[in-house]
């Protein structure tokens, strides 16, 4: 359990900034996905916001994270601007990919976001080898690989947890366990019933912790990253919470009950039990978080105009970055 | 000129290169205690310590996977596959990640990696240790794919693939690696994306590439003497095509033939006859040829390894019915 005063008032303060802009916007991306105004798939991160966000805020620019398919929550808590990525979602040319990657494929190199994938489990490796290089170049970095309970059953994962372990790389394997393999529930596919039990066939700590509690979250990548930053190796980090949208913006749903959902997420919104603990322990005020709020629709309001306002790529643009 | 092997020439265009830049390592299986099962790295982890050239796990999806993070995190990693067979077990790694992630990313990277594939029929390596399986990776845009006949290109190729910023895809056929041959002293190397050609002719334009330009150039001279002048081109870059080298070549002989060991069944040679039958069949007075293996799975004993191998006079004959 973590202790409130070990985190300060302006952590607290990043944390509910983060947490709402992540749900701010992924609440307009649904909504803009359902009026038919964004092309493609999206997949929301609503109800997992305090994973990316305390994972995220022990981490500087220089450290990497690899990405999922529901992975606006990972880009926005890693620092990347919103209009870019918003505008990358329309398909426009001022998108961090030029309009090539899409919702599934955003990543903002300058940061260290090496990317969202589509491929399911598809980040594990990439995350190893970037640690690689880091230990290869005596840096102190970490690299991050953020997957859900349904990747973990993927063979990248046991062959990046093995790579990872035996070379003691500086990185972290956060597993998001929502519960739900798009549509397939957890248990009628996984062998255990903690996905940090897995970490045992891999010499490396396992840790279970509360996803949708920020502050807990916060606390157990710390001691992870901590770890990893001084030769002490990978940790797998799996975070308990429940995948509150469906699979995709569009998903009819049909293998859960809206009762399931609405008492998941009166239990567990992490947004609805910062707030609550917050107030309680007068780290922030009802004020604060209101102005937080107000600002964060505007600056939606403002991506959303950045992006429409944006052009779409030259058709021309189809043949470069190929090849450097 | 010195007489180097196949083999020693790849083993010093790794030393040099990783002399000269301290961002490339190599890993794979086998590769720094044991020198590769070819002893294709033998000396290297000596010189350059068992952390740039390192032993990895049986994990090609790692081996592959993490030379993509490392790569994008500033490295300039050396994947080898054991056997190029095994490319199969990583080939998500291949197509979706390595191959993509530079376009789908709008250019924000580079990925200089290059993956080194020993392929090709052995002795009685049967079926899933024999494959030439290079026509797989044209079909993927993003990659390069390189595959060297001679010590000399077998050197400059790879140090040109150890430069270049793409991926590139480094096939070495098995069988090459004991072969020796003229290697220039000094600094050169041979470039990506352009075909050679051997040796000239003006009869007929026959394309080859890898072990199989051995048996091209047997053949040219076996026509040779029965008045049919063989142009013989090594192809040396499987993707992007030298599109031009070729064409020009057909444009003056008028005929056009191609050779690979891999299955003729949807090949190399079939894109090739494809943009020749495009782009010059006006110029042909004969139909395209085509000469690749068997459609079937590499068999394992000497009788049927021997009826899948493709043989000179075989080669000769389909030339000879051009005319």
């Amino acid at each position: 359990m973590v202790v409130l005063s070990e985190v300060d008032k302006d952590l607290t303060t990043k944390f509910y900034k983060t947490m709402v802009k992540i749900r701010t916007f992924e609440k307009n991306i649904e909504r803009l996905s359902l009026e038919g105004e964004i092309p493609g798939f999206v997949h929301l991160y609503i109800g997992e916001e305090a994973i990316a966000t305390g994972v995220c805020a022990n981490l500087t620019k220089k450290d990497y994270i690899e990405s999922t398919h529901r992975g606006h929550g990972h880009t926005i808590a890693k620092g990347a601007d919103i209009n870019r990525m918003m505008a990358e979602i329309f398909g426009r040319e001022t998108g961090f990919c030029k309009g090539k990657g899409g919702s599934m494929h955003i990543a903002d190199f300058s940061i260290g976001m090496l990317g969202a994938n589509g491929v399911v489990g598809g980040g594990y490796n990439l995350a190893v080898g970037a640690a690689l290089a880091i230990k290869y170049q005596g840096r102190k970095d970490v690299s991050v690989v953020f997957f859900g309970d349904g990747a973990s059953n993927r063979g990248t994962f046991h062959e990046a947890a093995n790579f990872a372990s035996i070379f003691k790389l500086p990185v972290i394997f956060v597993c998001e366990n929502n519960k739900w393999a798009s549509t397939t529930p957890y248990r009628t596919t996984t062998s255990v019933e903690n996905i940090a039990d897995r970490a045992v066939g891999y010499n490396m700590p396992g840790v279970i912790v509360d996803g949708n509690d920020v502050f807990k979250v916060y606390k157990v990548a710390q001691e992870a990253i901590e770890r990893a930053r001084h030769g002490g190796g990978p940790t797998l980090i799996e975070a308990k919470t429940y995948r509150i949208k469906g699979h995709f913006v569009g998903d009819p749903e049909k293998y859960r009950t809206k009762e399931e959902v609405q008492e998941q997420f009166e239990k567990n919104d992490p947004i609805k039990n910062f707030k609550k603990e917050a107030l309680d322990k007068g780290l922030m005020t009802r004020e604060e978080m209101d102005e937080i709020n107000e600002k964060t629709q505007k600056s939606l309001v403002e991506a959303i105009k950045f992006a429409k306002d944006s052009p779409f790529p030259d058709p021309s643009e189809l043949y470069e970055d190929l090849y450097v | 000129m010195r007489k180097i092997s196949f083999s020693e020439a790849t083993r010093e265009a790794m030393e040099e290169e990783m002399s000269k830049d301290d961002k490339i390592f190599v890993m794979g299986e086998d590769i720094a205690r044991q020198g590769g099962i070819f002893g294709q790295f033998r000396g290297l982890p000596q010189k350059f310590g068992f952390e740039r050239v390192k032993d990895t796990p049986i994990s090609e999806t790692a081996i592959i996977g993490t030379a993509i993070g490392a790569a994008l995190a500033g490295m300039r990693p050396v994947a080898d596959m054991h056997f190029a067979d095994f490319m199969g077990v990583a080939m998500d790694e291949f197509f979706n990640q390595m191959a993509k992630i530079r376009y789908m990313f709008g250019g924000q990277c580079k990925l200089p990696l290059v993956v080194r594939a020993p392929d090709g029929l052995s002795i009685q390596g049967a079926a899933q240790h024999s494959q030439s399986i290079e026509a797989w990776f044209m079909h993927i845009p993003g990659l390069k794919v390189v595959i060297p006949s001679n010590p000399a290109d077998a050197k400059g190729l790879l140090k040109a693939a150890l430069r270049d910023d793409n991926p590139v895809i480094y096939f070495e056929n098995k069988m090459l690696y004991p072969q020796k041959g003229p290697v220039p002293e000094g600094e050169y190397i041979t470039e990506i994306g352009k075909a050679k050609v051997v040796r000239e002719g003006k009869d007929v334009t026959l394309v080859s590439y890898s072990i199989k330009m051995q048996q091209a150039l047997e053949v040219a001279d076996i026509l040779a003497k029965e008045g049919i002048d063989v142009e013989v081109i090594d192809l040396i870059t499987i993707s992007p095509i030298d599109k031009e080298t070729i064409l020009n070549s057909v444009k003056k002989t008028n005929r056009f033939a191609v050779l690979h060991e891999a299955v003729k069944q949807g090949g190399v040679g079939a894109e090739l006859s494809a943009i020749v039958a495009e782009e010059a069949l006006d110029y042909l007075d004969a139909p395209i040829v085509r000469i690749g293996a068997p459609f079937t799975p590499i068999p394992f004993s000497p009788t049927l390894e021997n009826n899948y191998r493709i043989n000179t006079e075989d080669v000769a004959n389909k030339i000879r019915g051009m005319f």
